[in-house]
């Protein structure tokens, strides 16, 4: 048991004996879960405080009812209000209409939920929404300029790295990552970085020849080289 | 005059070439809307409580705590007590609130009764299979196999089989359904039926059909599952209804999605094939089951696949399980039959120490009228794959063979129909020279919008940007379902025709002022111009702007004037693998396909169908299966951890060569979607093969399965894994 698990524990104990009944109805062990993992690293502002004793500490809990939020959505501040329950992805999609980021598994094997967070991927779908408070999100929403594509997103057009879609932009969102870190990735780069997403159509030989074009891109263009953030 | 038929190759402006998807951009900036993502105004969304056992009946079901719960606006049994359930997932009871984990707080609130009944959901054995699962067999004779057997001069047998794989879509069957007012429904259902479905909630609902509007722009995946309206669909309209009306967004689970919506069925067979000394296929027997869950299926007359010797028997039990229903699966039976024959066809080769390409070279006047398209497909796709250089006899290891790791060769070949659908196009010219098409068909991810552009473009004279395509609308003319690759013929020859009228009606019109006759008259390069006379000539602009102050519109048909399309094609697909013998893992080296599909209209996204095709191919053979739990009947890989797709890394390298020209192009337009889809499976089976010296039964060949054949090696052929 790691740590973290045993101060979940503590913390359900805990809630359980409290007498005053803060948490006696419609908490269930995930929203409760959810809420105390995060309360324990995420300093908010929320309405209705509760608090635990947790390692003989006063530790104030979050939800599970509605929560204000504010995210750093592509440069632009947004607000939501979410239980605590509620993830980075569906947030984006059910509460901003920022639907680029799909959801297929829902539980961080398939990469279509791909987002930047600090500039690193991760999957939108295995964060929650009030941990993402404070850093910067970026959706695939963001690259393109105009009318103009991002050269990864023009190098999946250019080389049909798509057939229905859904997948592409976790696709497009994992290989900037990939590239902005490393222009000219090697094979096994390839297969680290993107072997974190899944596609059905079976899109991978144009997806392929889309990492050539956009490093290419990259290189010309003096881009990448180090991690953004 | 314009006409109907293709033009030839010199006069292309679009078809053939290569075409990026019209809809790209939008799907790689996240721009595309798929039903997924739509949130209508108010919605709710809802969860189906489904059924925890694969075996047993209702007796109670309590809603008073769910219809209490926060958030909660309607709440509705689906079956009743007293109703049986077939299959873990089955759907009970739905609830709509105004969040998704209000929704799925309530469905849990749901109390539910069971009466446990006895389930069976595995059948790969067949002697473990309780009669009562047994449905009646059916079997086939043609000419005389025991007489053929015996005057045969080596027969083989053994075993061979693919388990049940689910489609797996990465968007998940669902829709959102809402009435705005008493009487019009209004529904985004991801479907490859945009035409027909709106019926068939009409008919469910009983209100008229033309009270409901079904849309969708783009579509996250389908290969076959999303046909129906589905008991979702319909209980997601009705508790709508109870809700006010209210838009309610219900999108399967991906557990749901991996348990209820759609599957493969398994075939296993027991297979005798006869041959003279010299090779020529004599005589074929199978005894074949499989099961496609609650649902039933036809198999006979699939066996053997392509290679058809006069003395054959074919016979198929259906074996029903306690699993959730099959659906079409790209190329419906084909790949089983596939793998089944040529697995058995290449160990016959192997028996007889003949290299597979001669042999079956040998028996390609069994395949009928194809046998030439066969005899140039194989020698391409050996010449890409190097075979003559790579291939050595079975277990002995192509070039680069280590101790450990063997490398072995494998082929196989397929057919599939693929003529086009009936379709209706509506194209309209605008007075300002800008063209809009209407038609009530999908793209599931084909490029169907690209194809509709291209034609309409290159039968216009017009650049590709002058056009506008609207699909996924069921106030559009009607087009059928995409499925069974007939959506790219069908829509082009509407499209063609209704373009060809448009321009004809046009040069009626303008022959007058000039001076010449319709049938003079040509449009290319954005002008209206004579034939042999360019100088006489007007642009596109002009000649629409002589149609008045009304827009032309014409309907396009298919089936119609001449044959625009047709189907029936061959293809031949080769493998190159290594397996380490140790672990039992395969590894893709190389993978071609050489394929023929008629005239094509886009050769992008055509190829792209062949890749991705070989792709679900490496899939189904390497990684994916449905595992289902005896003792608890229950699915215990409804995800995509344990249920495998291939990823980037897993394919190998690719190459697709489409046979074009003369001989290809004038059959007309024949869909791609299903034929490469079929060999895999066969290809790479061989491979493996070839490489280990012994045959692995059945699909997907994990290292488990691979290491239990290599157990098996010495023993009697063709083991059971």
């Amino acid at each position: 048991m790691s740590s973290s698990d045993e101060g979940r524990e503590l913390l359900e104990k805990e809630a359980e004996k409290k007498p005053d009944g803060q948490n006696e109805s419609g908490v269930s062990r995930r929203s409760f879960l959810k809420g105390t993992s995060v309360a324990l690293t995420i300093p908010l502002v929320v309405s209705g405080e509760k608090y635990v004793k947790a390692a003989g500490t006063e530790v104030k809990i979050f939800g599970p009812d509605k929560v204000n939020l504010t995210l750093n959505i592509n440069g632009v501040a947004k607000t939501a209000s979410v239980e605590t329950r509620v993830t980075l992805l569906d947030t984006l999609r059910n509460e901003l209409d920022i639907t680029g980021a799909k959801r297929v598994c829902d539980r961080g094997t398939c990469g279509a939920c791909t987002v930047m967070m600090d500039g690193k991927p991760v999957y939108s779908c295995s964060v929650l929404a009030i941990e993402a408070q404070g850093h910067k999100i970026e959706t695939v929403e963001s690259l393109a300029e105009g009318d103009k594509l991002h050269p990864v997103q023009q190098a999946f057009w250019d080389n049909d790295a798509q057939q229905c879609g859904f997948c592409t932009p976790g696709f497009v969102m994992a290989t900037k990552a990939m590239l902005d870190k490393h222009p000219s990735p090697t094979p096994e780069q390839v297969k680290q970085n993107l072997g974190g997403n899944y596609c059905r159509c079976g899109t991978y030989h144009g997806i392929k020849a889309a990492v050539v074009q956009a490093s290419a891109a990259y290189v010309k263009e003096g881009k990448g080289g180090k991690r953004n953030g | 005059m314009a006409e109907y038929k293709w033009p030839e190759e010199g006069k292309r402006t679009h078809i053939g070439k290569r075409i990026s998807r019209i809809d790209g951009p939008d799907k790689v900036r996240g721009k595309a809307k798929y039903t997924y993502d739509l949130n209508r105004p108010g919605m709710l969304f809802g969860k189906v409580l489904r059924s925890p056992y694969a075996h047993a009946k209702i007796v109670s079901i309590d809603l008073s705590a769910a219809e209490k719960m926060p958030g909660v606006k309607a709440v509705k049994i689906i079956q009743e007590p007293g109703a049986e359930i077939q299959w873990a997932g089955d759907e009970i009871a739905v609830v709509a609130a105004e969040t998704e984990g209000q929704a799925e707080d309530a469905m849990r609130a749901i109390k539910v009764q069971y009466e446990k009944l006895p389930h069976f959901v595995n059948e790969q054995n067949f002697e473990t299979i309780p009669e009562a699962n047994r449905r009646k067999p059916s079997e086939a004779v043609n000419g005389d196999p025991v007489k053929a057997f015996a005057e045969s001069d080596v027969v083989i047998e053994g075993n061979y089989g693919n388990e049940i794989i689910t489609h797996c879509c990465l968007e998940t069957h669902g829709l959102i359904a809402e009435w705005e007012d008493d009487k019009n429904l209004l529904v985004h259902q991801s479907t490859q039926s945009v035409s027909a479905n709106g019926p068939q909630f009409a008919q469910a609902l009983g209100m008229p059909a033309g009270n409901v509007r079904l849309k969708m722009e783009h579509l996250g995946g389908g290969f076959g599952s999303k046909f129906p309206v589905d008991r979702w669909g319909i209980e997601a309209a009705k508790l709508s209804k109870l809700a006010g009306g209210k838009p309610i967004k219900l999108m399967l689970e991906r557990n749901s999605e991996l348990m209820v919506a759609g599957s493969r069925p398994s075939v296993f067979a027991h297979v005798k094939v006869g041959a003279k000394k010299d090779g020529t296929i004599t005589a074929w027997e199978s005894n074949a089951w499989g099961s496609g869950g609650v649902g039933n299926f036809n198999f006979v007359g699939q066996m053997p696949y392509v290679i058809k010797p006069a003395d054959r028997k074919e016979a198929f039990t259906v074996i029903g399980t306690n699993t959730g229903p099959q659906r079409a699966w790209r190329a419906p039976n084909h790949p089983q039959a596939c793998l089944i024959t040529m697995a058995a066809f290449e160990d016959l080769a192997a028996e007889l120490k003949m290299d597979p390409l001669e042999f079956f070279l040998k028996n390609l006047s069994l395949t009928g009228t194809r046998a030439n398209v066969y005899r140039d497909e194989l020698m391409k796709a050996a010449e890409m794959i190097d075979w003559k250089k790579m291939w050595r006899p079975r277990g002995e290891g192509a070039p680069g063979s280590t101790k450990i790791v063997k490398r072995g060769l494998g082929l196989s070949l397929h057919t599939w129909g693929g003529s086009g659908h009936a379709s209706d196009c509506d194209l309209t010219i605008h007075p300002d020279g800008s063209v809009e098409l209407k038609m009530g068909t999908q793209d599931l991810g084909v490029g169907t919008r690209t194809v509709l552009n291209i034609v309409a473009a290159d039968t216009l004279g017009l650049p590709l940007n002058m056009i506008k395509v609207h699909i996924g609308d069921n106030r559009f003319p009607v087009s059928g379902g995409s499925g069974g690759s007939t959506t790219v013929g069908g829509i082009s020859a509407s499209t063609r025709r209704a373009a060809v009228d448009a321009l004809n009606i046009m040069f009626e019109k303008l022959a007058p002022a000039m001076n010449t006759t319709p049938e003079k008259l040509e449009a290319v390069g954005q002008k209206v111009q004579e034939i042999g006379n360019p100088s006489n000539s007007m642009t596109w602009q002009q000649a629409c702007a002589k149609l008045g102050t009304q827009p032309l519109t014409t309907r396009g048909k298919n089936p119609g004037k001449e044959t625009l399309t047709t189907g029936g094609v061959g293809g031949v697909q080769m493998a190159d693998v290594s397996v380490d013998m140790e672990t039992g893992i395969v590894k893709m080296n190389n993978f071609v396909a050489v394929q023929d599909c008629g005239l094509i209209i886009d050769m992008k996204t055509c190829e792209s169908q062949v890749f991705g095709a070989m792709i679900f191919g490496v899939t189904y053979s390497l990684f994916e299966e449905r595992v289902m739990d005896s003792q608890t009947g229950k699915m215990l890989n409804p995800n995509m951890e344990f249920y495998k797709l291939a990823g980037l890394s897993d394919i190998g390298n690719f190459k697709v060569h489409m046979m074009t020209g003369k001989g290809y192009d004038e059959r007309g337009v024949i869909g791609v979607g299903e034929p490469p889809t079929v060999s895999p499976g066969a290809a790479i089976s061989n491979a493996v093969a070839n490489a280990i010296g012994v045959r692995v039964p059945n699909l997907p060949m994990t290292p488990d399965r691979v290491l239990n054949a290599l157990a098996t090696k010495g023993e009697k052929k063709g083991g059971k894994s």
